[in-house]
């Protein structure tokens, strides 16, 4: 559950973990998509990026996650991604071919816990278990998704646009799994065009374009 | 290990093996009717043919074994697992050899009976395609991660792989030559082909790592 979010024991992150990125810029494509941008986030908040399509929140999100190289600035920040970070993103990853449960059974062994299948239900996926992902709407997939969160825990979560195509249970869902997060001294950067609940700060991409 | 459990699983459901499987067969079917039905000739010419095949069989599995996993998000998780890239990928090669190549190399002996081949010599030519075709999925495989971001990149793969497939395949032929005429002076052959595998297995999962996080960019 993610009422108590431990952190690997080797590192205590519910101190005081802290971000901060110095006048990051990103070059997608040959064009420049943001530069000068600098924020800090200090553990038990969450950062939400606003902005118009295009504006690079995305990019950023990628750049956090390690997955997109810096064009310049700078990022410090305790993690490794590989370990510390979940980045989800607009790609799923989820497999078509997969059912439900087959999904849930092979997150939980790559995060090595066996917990997957009280997590159908805390989902809102109760009744799914045999479904293929492929016949699952979207808001189901986001749903599925959400479940690398909860099987894993790592202290910071890059979000990209996370309620999209989420009913009003799966929002509150959201909220919650984020509140709980944050309260055991996680960390959120969310990109949303939406107001989110949790978001402690805002920041936003690309104000003078 | 369950990256490699889970490739098996979507080449399975995905058709893929039965597919490749298919190709081989009906490559095999057709060649009689290109060459005549001349069963000396069959069965000089089989060992150099199955391998070709196997190797054509395997190309036109490549455009699968990164392409979809770059365009659903799937690299970007392989890439935050608390595991090497490389170590990652290399599970995928190990899922992708023993869903497709298996099971490919297991169809030749009765791809053989077609050609004529000499059964006696059969296990021995099997022993030369499981020391060779690693190579071949590893090379392969890094012309899948360097043309992973064109869109229908397969035709580009091939291009890619072809060339090194050259050294397996000249090993290869040679190894199932000495293997069908002799049964001796084969073991030199299967060295080179087995070093071949191993060599690739070590390097491949680094220039594929390093092709696929340029991709990725």
């Amino acid at each position: 559950m993610a009422e108590s979010v431990t952190f690997d024991s080797d590192t205590d992150f519910a101190g005081d973990a802290f971000l901060r990125a110095e006048a990051l810029a990103c070059q997608c494509g040959g064009r420049l998509v943001f530069e000068n941008l600098s924020f800090n986030l200090s553990a038990g908040h969450a950062l939400r990026l606003a902005g118009a399509n295009g504006s690079g929140k995305s990019s950023l999100l990628r750049q956090l996650a390690g997955l997109l190289p810096l064009a310049a600035g700078s990022l410090a920040h305790p993690f490794t991604p590989s370990r510390h970070i979940h980045y989800l993103g607009h790609d799923d990853g989820l497999k078509a071919a997969f059912s439900v449960g087959e999904t849930l059974a092979f997150e939980a062994a790559l995060a090595k816990t066996d917990m997957a299948v009280s997590l159908l239900a805390e989902l809102g996926l109760a009744g799914c278990a045999w479904q293929f992902v492929g016949d699952l709407s979207a808001g189901q997939k986001r749903r599925l998704t959400l479940a690398r969160l909860l099987l894993d825990p790592r202290p910071l979560w890059l979000l990209d646009e996370p309620l999209t195509a989420l009913d009003a249970r799966g929002r509150t869902l959201v909220e919650d799994l984020a509140t709980a997060h944050l309260a055991g001294g996680g960390m959120i950067i969310a990109a949303s065009h939406e107001a989110l609940a949790f978001a402690t700060q805002e920041l936003r991409l690309g104000a003078g374009a | 290990m369950t990256l490699c459990g889970a490739h098996i699983r979507l080449a399975w459901r995905g058709g893929q093996t039965v597919l490749a499987v298919s190709f081989l067969f009906i490559a095999v079917t057709l060649l009689p009717f290109g060459l005549g039905p001349e069963l000396k000739l069959l069965r000089a010419l089989a060992p150099g043919l199955l391998w070709v095949v196997l190797a054509i069989s395997l190309l036109t599995t490549l455009d699968k074994l990164f392409q979809a996993d770059f365009e659903d998000g799937t690299l970007d998780r392989l890439r935050l697992l608390p595991l090497a890239f490389e170590a990652a990928l290399l599970a995928k090669l190990c899922g992708h050899f023993l869903a497709l190549v298996l099971p490919l190399i297991l169809s030749v002996p009765l791809a053989g009976l077609l050609l004529n081949i000499d059964g006696a010599r059969l296990p021995l030519l099997l022993a030369a395609m499981v020391c060779g075709a690693p190579a071949l999925v590893m090379l392969g495989g890094i012309g899948a991660g360097l043309a992973v971001s064109v869109r229908r990149g397969g035709l580009l793969t091939v291009l890619i792989a072809m060339p090194f497939y050259v050294p397996v395949l000249i090993f290869g032929a040679a190894a199932s030559q000495a293997a069908l005429a002799t049964g001796t002076a084969l073991w030199p052959y299967l060295g080179i082909l087995a070093a071949l595998s191993a060599a690739t297995i070590l390097l491949a999962p680094f220039a594929i790592a390093a092709a696929l996080r340029v991709a990725q960019d």
